[in-house]
């Protein structure tokens, strides 16, 4: 198990250094572009340009490039948008990365809990109403556009119930963690439900086929010929081999999510995470915000991943040997 | 019905596989390292003679007879079908060889077409090579089918409404469609039923006596190899360790592992006491990691010291018996 | 005598299927008493697993419609409530699969199932349960039990992954122990060895089996009684050696003319049985399931015979008068003469 960890860390390691070399190759060497140009912005004065030929170092061998790039980024962390007139790039990212972590990790918590519950639900309820009374939710869940509900959920406890049954919500926006747990939570309990609904459905759904497979195979025969318990049968054999199916699914939506995907939720909810920080850095063409956001989303994905590996070696002895 | 001759001792060698070698490489824990699969085997078949490969699991029967009809290339050696080395042959050289030889394999579904109707599928092969004009094409497979028991009616059935065993029928049918001199059958009965076992048994029998065919029979059960073949191989891991005549292997085994796998046989017992048999220790080795020297010799009963260091080749003993075994079971030790 | 250990009373499956009913197990009545080993066989679609998997309820398909009784020490299995049931299913009827390949859930070791069915039945610790899979796993001959308690199915090979099954269907000391083609997917020596392990624990344990098989070699070498299935139907019943020696019933006699020879002898042809096994789904039952396929086959096949005792303890259904039985069985046997 520890070999297993260690290679997949070292692979992962090798995949994010793959990453910021093929970052730095299309920022930077693009041929036929001033790089210096694009990282100026529009319209840049001429001793702009020269400040950022200089800084990164463009007059230099490419592999010095690449070394003063992740020098900016990592080390000395001063990487400066030109865009914005001297902003500070990194601390840009850092503000948004607890933003998009904490909406994720919460709706990733709630879409599993409800999703395990609604497939285990279905699987043991199969022949009575109880399956498709759930799955008919869950494909509800599915089809409902993020940012639609969003602004349904908005508009009910914003604006029109908000006097009556939800006072208790606060305004849109986000509130740290030190600002207290319950304040927190509270700021983010509606975008963690609306975001969790489209994935629970999904989930629900996957696990239900995965679950309803395995109660068909030999081993949960013989579970069930051992004199067990179908409770037992149904978590113990039939969800814990197909949890497997559930979390390779898991390592890719949530990388996704975490890397900005989950930008529809933040814009509807007024959260300002990486999602909502890649798209106006996109809109501005703010070229260094853009790199930065890409490399640090990468990170992100590939520790997610990591874990996945290390969670799915976990459930499945089968996968630790390879 | 007579019984089907066995081939005349001096009849010419169809085929003949030297030194073939199949190895596979993969990747494990330990790093890259060779599945070997078929590790030198030599054997000859004589026209209208079958030959019966024997063997469990794991011990390169299938793979070995892939590479007879070059499915797969071998690592090294050569076979020769009359004569001519086809292993070294262009695509194209080989085409034209392919009609001599055809292969039945273990599960007919996988390998017959879902989409095409039962004329259609024995068609294929003679369209493929151009063998006469479409009314010729389709009187042939008609024929063929009758030959292995399908009546018209069955003609524009597909696959998925034949049994098991007709299935297998049609599967032989589509390999006869050129006429080939050579049929490799690989576990062609092992998937059936007892009765439909039989039929296609005794239908094998049957074409082979009608058209002079040459077998090469593949199977893990020694008794169906016993009936079907004039000589049986036997294989352990890759190596061909006992070659001889049928009821002489059958009878009188004369390689210790050979003796075994007789032994394991679950005869139909009709006496009052259940007899004595040798049961064999332990599982069949890594066909990654062998051992040394003889490879059986962590399993056999008689194996000494020089088993598990040097080695023993094939080699013919006095009774024309060819094994590779330092101690061979003595004559009539049975 | 003694009184049964299980006895089966006219039992009969059908599914309910979109094209009409099938009929899979079509009232069968039989006895297995204490300490025997029953083989019973047929080939595919025979109804012999279909009938077995019936007696510890374990088949869950809703379409399935069960009639009949099966009394286990005079209790009906077929009644009694889903508690009662479990506390017997592992405890005093175990049950071995075909394939241990899929018979063991991937992501538990060896020790961890073979635990789950002890705490499932009796009060011991994890510990005590632990100790106890190993005791077993050294009983059914698995070399360095105390390390290969943790292993995990995957890293069993096929034959040492059926001991696993079987150490895990003894651990509870059940009476009756029904193995569903314990050895086909197992290679010769490795059958071998798994029959003579299950020898051997029978006359330890003392435990009857139903051994459920296709193939008579087997069953020769394992039962005291044997019985033969065909369209869901017994078509005969003996002890081993009045079935393998005198074998009764046309099908019985084609099924072990459809076997080579193993005395030595090669035969010329086998005495195969003619066309297909019949389908589940054929509606035409009341007759000889067996005349289409039956070379004796009259129209006094019409109805169905009974099963009927013609010499103590050695039954069959079939309409030739047994006088004459021995004839007809050299003349069904006659295509498997020996080659010159």
């Amino acid at each position: 198990m520890w070999r297993f960890a260690g290679r997949r860390a070292l692979a992962a390691v090798l995949v994010l250094f793959a990453i910021s070399v093929m970052v730095f190759l299309i920022f930077f060497a693009t041929p036929g572009a001033d790089p210096a140009a694009r990282i100026a912005g529009r319209n840049a004065s001429q001793e702009t340009l020269a400040q950022v030929r200089a800084s990164f170092g463009f007059d230099k061998p490419m592999y010095m490039q690449y070394g003063l790039m992740m020098r900016h980024l990592f080390i000395d962390r001063d990487l400066t948008s030109f865009v914005n007139r001297g902003s500070q790039v990194i601390p840009q990212i850092t503000q948004a990365i607890p933003v998009t972590l904490s909406l994720v990790i919460g709706a990733a918590v709630i879409w599993m809990v409800l999703g395990i519950i609604m497939g285990v639900a279905a699987t043991a309820g199969r022949g009575t109403a109880v399956d498709p009374i759930i799955m008919v939710f869950g494909v509800i869940g599915v089809s409902l556009p993020v940012y639609w509900l969003g602004e349904v959920v908005n508009l009910i406890t914003q604006s029109r119930l908000h006097d009556s049954w939800f006072a208790w919500v606060p305004p849109l926006g986000y509130a740290p963690l030190s600002d207290g747990v319950g304040t927190w939570a509270l700021h983010l309990v509606l975008p963690w439900m609306t975001l969790a609904v489209l994935y629970a459905g999904i989930y629900a759904r996957v696990l239900r086929s995965e679950m309803v497979g395995a109660m068909n195979e030999d081993y949960v025969r013989m579970a069930r010929a051992k004199g067990i318990g179908e409770g037992r049968v149904l978590i113990r054999h039939a969800l814990r081999t197909s949890l497997i199916v559930i979390v390779s699914l898991f390592g890719l939506d949530f990388g996704a999510l975490i890397g900005g995907a989950a930008l529809l939720t933040e814009v509807v909810f007024g959260l300002q995470g990486v999602g909502k920080l890649t798209y106006d850095s996109l809109q501005n063409f703010d070229l260094p915000v853009i790199l930065g956001c890409v490399l640090y989303a990468a990170f992100f994905v590939v520790v997610a991943n990591f874990i996945v590996d290390l969670a799915y070696a976990w459930l499945d002895p089968r996968v630790r040997h390879v | 019905m007579t019984a089907s001759s066995p081939a005349e001792p001096n009849a010419p060698i169809l085929l003949e596989a030297r030194d073939v070698v199949k190895h596979f490489p993969i990747r494990t824990a330990q790093g890259r390292q060779q599945v070997r699969a078929v590790d030198g085997v030599s054997l000859k078949v004589r026209t209208g003679e079958t030959l019966g490969l024997v063997g469990e699991s794991g011990c390169g029967k299938s793979t070995f007879g892939r590479c007879l009809v070059k499915l797969i290339d071998p690592t090294s050696g050569s076979v020769l079908f009359d004569g001519e080395d086809i292993t070294h042959m262009s695509r194209r050289e080989l085409r034209s060889r392919r009609t001599g030889f055809q292969m039945i394999f273990q599960d007919p579904y996988a390998s017959l077409n879902p989409r095409r109707r039962a004329a259609a599928t024995v068609e294929e092969p003679m369209r493929t090579h151009g063998m006469g004009t479409d009314q010729e094409i389709r009187a042939r497979a008609i024929h063929l089918l009758q030959t292995v028991g399908f009546d018209e009616s069955y003609a524009n059935r597909y696959p998925h409404e034949f049994s098991g065993g007709q299935r297998q029928r049609l599967g032989i049918a589509r390999a006869l469609a050129l006429s080939p001199r050579l049929l490799i059958a690989d576990e062609p009965v092992s998937a059936l039923d007892v009765s439909i076992q039989a039929q296609v048994l005794n239908l094998l029998a049957d074409l082979q006596e009608e058209q002079k065919l040459t077998y090469v029979f593949i199977a893990h059960d020694l008794a169906v190899v016993h009936h079907i073949a004039d000589r049986i191989g036997v294989m352990y891991l890759g190596e061909l360790v006992e070659l001889g005549g049928s009821t002489e292997v059958y009878n009188n085994p004369r390689h210790p592992y050979t003796e075994a796998l007789l032994s394991a046989i679950p005869v139909i017992d009709t006496d009052t006491e259940v007899r004595e048999r040798i049961v064999l220790t332990g599982d069949l080795p890594n066909p990654i990691d062998k051992p040394s020297g003889c490879a059986f010799s962590p399993r056999c009963r008689y194996a000494q010291d020089i088993c598990r260091v040097e080695k023993p080749l094939l080699q013919i003993q006095l009774d024309g018996r060819e094994v590779a075994c330092h101690f061979p079971v003595a004559t009539g030790a049975k | 005598m003694s009184e049964p250990l299980l006895e089966v009373r006219n039992l009969r499956v059908s599914f309910r299927t979109r094209t009409g009913t099938v009929t899979a197990v079509d009232g069968i009545s039989f006895t297995v008493d204490p300490g025997e080993v029953v083989g019973l066989v047929g080939e595919s679609g025979s109804g012999k697993s279909v009938s077995m998997l019936t007696v510890l309820r374990l088949i869950d398909n809703p379409n399935c419609v069960i009639e009949g009784e099966v009394l286990f020490k005079g209790n009906d299995l077929l009644t009694m409530s889903d508690a009662d049931l479990r506390s017997i299913r592992g405890r005093e009827i175990a049950m071995i699969f075909q394939d241990p390949m899929t018979a063991l859930t991937p992501v538990y070791t060896a020790g961890w199932h073979i635990s789950e069915q002890i705490r499932a039945h009796e009060k011991v610790s994890k510990k005590a349960a632990n100790d106890r899979a190993i005791q077993l796993l050294t009983s059914v001959g698995i070399p360095n039990a105390e390390s290969r308690v943790n292993s995990y199915p995957h890293e069993f090979s096929g034959g040492m992954r059926q001991r696993v099954v079987i150490a895990m269907a003894l651990s509870c000391n059940p009476s009756l122990l029904i193995a569903d083609e314990p050895t086909t997917a197992l290679d010769v020596t490795i059958q071998a060895q798994i029959l003579e392990l299950l020898r051997d624990l029978q006359s330890e344990f003392g435990a009857s089996i139903v051994l459920i098989t296709h193939d008579m070699g087997v069953v020769s070498q394992m039962a005291n009684r044997v019985m033969v299935m065909y369209g869901g139907r017994l078509v005969e019943a003996g002890s081993r050696l009045d079935v393998m020696r005198e074998p009764a019933h046309p099908y019985t006699w084609g099924l072990m003319g459809s076997i080579p020879p193993t005395d030595g002898t090669r035969a010329v042809r086998l005495a195969a049985i003619p066309g297909a096994p019949i389908s589940p789904s054929d509606s035409d039952r009341d007759r000889c399931l067996f005349a289409p396929r039956c070379t004796f086959a009259t129209d006094s096949c019409r109805p169905q015979p009974g099963l009927i005792e013609h010499r103590p303890g050695h039954s069959d259904a079939c309409i030739i008068p047994f006088s004459e039985r021995a004839q007809r069985r050299t003349e069904a046997l006659a295509p498997m003469r020996a080659r010159t």
